[in-house]
């Protein structure tokens, strides 16, 4: 059966090419700290599911002290000054390879659900999607090399460019998850949901409504995710009181209380593959400057949220 | 009540600009240490749940990894913009005269909203659509409109354009019935004790998508506005 292991396996051994790259590129003169930082994600990749959890931990925490003391640097390849020609010589085959992934995992999540081998299924039913996804980034770089008949060295190389681009940044996302497995067994919710419960003013309807639709969005800012924020929210909140006490609509109430944690999703750095990564991978100045320009949005949905809510949930 | 010691050390790291990666292993260890405190707690207890903390925190980074997998995508992004497709998007663009850098991104709005909203997530992404090609779209667009654009503005572009991925994303999957939140509430509603459909979950998500797009819309014109008045100067 296909599934996530395959998908670590490939993913580790590009992440121990790129820790070669790195110790090789003089152009870098931070090249050992970024050999030691994607060296450290290739073994997590490679043998993490062998290693015991307190390894992992550590090599999470040696990859944070290598970024927490700025051990990461960048090559500088020699510019490159025939894009536009190139550009002009393929026209819009170019687009061909760069739509192969969305296509191929489209049709992998509803081709390969089914498919058995031996009564054995092919694919991990679970993971359909990323091993799609998996297949399909593999036969996009795949055409991609025959077309433009160039070894998988150099593609190797330009996905490094980018990867020091991207830096530490790039594993941020996986690490916020993971604090937030730290953040449930330590109970940090259910501490959060008994003071909200206890602090706020909710005397009637409508302010039972905004505490929630504002809890969920500010408890959303600080776990980063609205999956976190809304069992403990809504168990805190909504229940008893809007659905409860005020006879709310369920459906209604926990479907804009979704939407009003995402809300909080736009306005938070914790939410770093959502708004930190896009800021480095554009090369914005300001590590912010996706949030930034995304609070009015958010702030002006989270109040049309809560109108919708407090005009919908007691009528339906 | 310690436990929030964690969510302030998050809080302060990030206000301080301090490095987000090492924010999170102090976050981390900081809330496992101050779940043990009691009364009459002793540093070897304290240790203890230091220990129990990396742990947890190692499991948690483990069983994640497959949301860094999409990483993979990085070499086939760089082999495609050493052959110009950056630049082919751009030429593209300035070949529909007319086509502003707003309303461009107001067409991508809507179609990642739609696209979103029948389970299709996997079309767009920061690193497969974004960089390639919607940013540098964005981009030529805003130079036409506004020759000499400044280095803020072009920012502020590139920032739309990113922020336009996420919140035609978030706006539109909830009305898909499969996806994970939607799943999520009916589980939780069920273990209270309340059977929902996902059908009805996925119908009120529809208000919000519309004031969406008609609020991120708006914002999206009123950017053309800007850079229009950015020429005008």
């Amino acid at each position: 059966m296909i599934g996530l292991p395959v998908l670590y396996v490939l993913a580790g051994l590009l992440f121990a090419v790129f820790a070669i790259g790195s110790a090789t590129d003089r152009t870098n003169p931070k090249r050992w700290g970024n050999a030691v930082f994607w060296g450290l994600f290739a073994v997590s990749f490679l043998a993490g599911t062998w290693l015991s959890d307190t390894v992992n931990g550590l090599l999470l925490v040696a990859m944070a002290l290598a970024a927490g003391f700025n051990l990461l640097g960048k090559g500088q390849p020699a510019p490159q000054t025939d894009r536009a020609e190139r550009a002009q010589r393929w026209g819009n085959r170019l687009f061909v390879p760069a739509l192969i992934p969305p296509a191929v995992t489209l049709a992998g999540t509803f081709l390969l659900k089914g498919v058995e081998i031996g009564g054995q299924p092919l694919v991990d039913p679970k993971q359909v999607t990323l091993v799609s996804l998996g297949l399909g980034i593999v036969l996009a770089t795949v055409a991609a090399l025959v077309m433009f008949r160039a070894s998988p060295a150099v593609a190797v190389r330009e996905g490094r460019r980018l990867m020091d681009q991207v830096g530490w940044a790039g594993l941020l996302p996986q690490a916020l998850a993971a604090l937030g497995a730290v953040f449930v067994a330590a109970k940090v919710g259910d501490v959060i949901g008994l003071l909200a419960g206890e602090y706020l003013p909710l005397n009637g309807p409508l302010t039972a409504v905004c505490a929630y639709t504002i809890g969920m969005a500010v408890f959303t800012a600080i776990m980063g995710n609205a999956f976190a924020a809304f069992p403990v929210m809504t168990a805190a909140i909504a229940l008893p009181l809007i659905i409860g006490q005020y006879g709310g609509d369920p459906a209604i109430v926990c479907a804009i209380g979704m939407l009003s944690g995402f809300c909080g999703t736009l306005m938070t750095p914790m939410a770093a593959n959502f708004n930190i990564v896009p800021a480095v991978l554009l090369d914005l100045p300001d590590r912010n400057g996706v949030i930034r320009v995304q609070i009015p949005t958010a702030l002006a949905l989270l109040a049309t949220n809560t109108v919708l809510m407090y005009a919908l949930a007691f009528r339906f | 009540m310690w436990v929030l010691l964690g969510v302030l050390v998050v809080v302060v790291g990030f206000a301080a600009r301090q490095n987000p990666l090492s924010i999170v292993v102090v976050a981390a260890l900081v809330t496992g240490v101050a779940a043990v405190i009691a009364p009459g707690v002793t540093p070897a207890v304290l240790l203890a749940g230091a220990g129990e903390t990396l742990a947890v925190l190692g499991k948690g980074f483990k069983d994640n990894r497959y949301i860094s997998v999409t990483w993979m995508i990085l070499p086939l992004i760089g082999l495609l913009e050493r052959e110009g497709l950056q630049e082919r998007a751009r030429v593209l663009i300035q070949k529909l005269a007319g086509l502003t850098s707003g309303l461009l991104l107001l067409i991508y709005l809507i179609i990642r909203q739609v696209t979103a909203a029948f389970g299709l997530t996997s079309l767009g992404g920061h690193a497969q659509m974004v960089r390639p090609l919607i940013a540098p779209m964005a981009e030529a667009a805003a130079e036409t409109q506004a020759p000499g654009l400044t280095d803020a503005s072009r920012n502020r572009v590139k920032a739309f354009a990113a922020a336009t991925d996420n919140i035609g994303l978030f706006f539109g999957e909830d009305i898909f019935m499969a996806i994970a939140s939607i799943l999520l509430i009916k589980g939780f509603l069920e273990t209270n004790g309340i059977i929902v459909t996902p059908f009805a979950l996925s119908v009120w998500a529809i208000p919000t998508a519309i004031a969406a797009l008609l609020i991120h819309g708006t914002r999206l014109l009123l950017l053309d506005r800007a850079l229009n008045r950015e020429a005008a100067r």
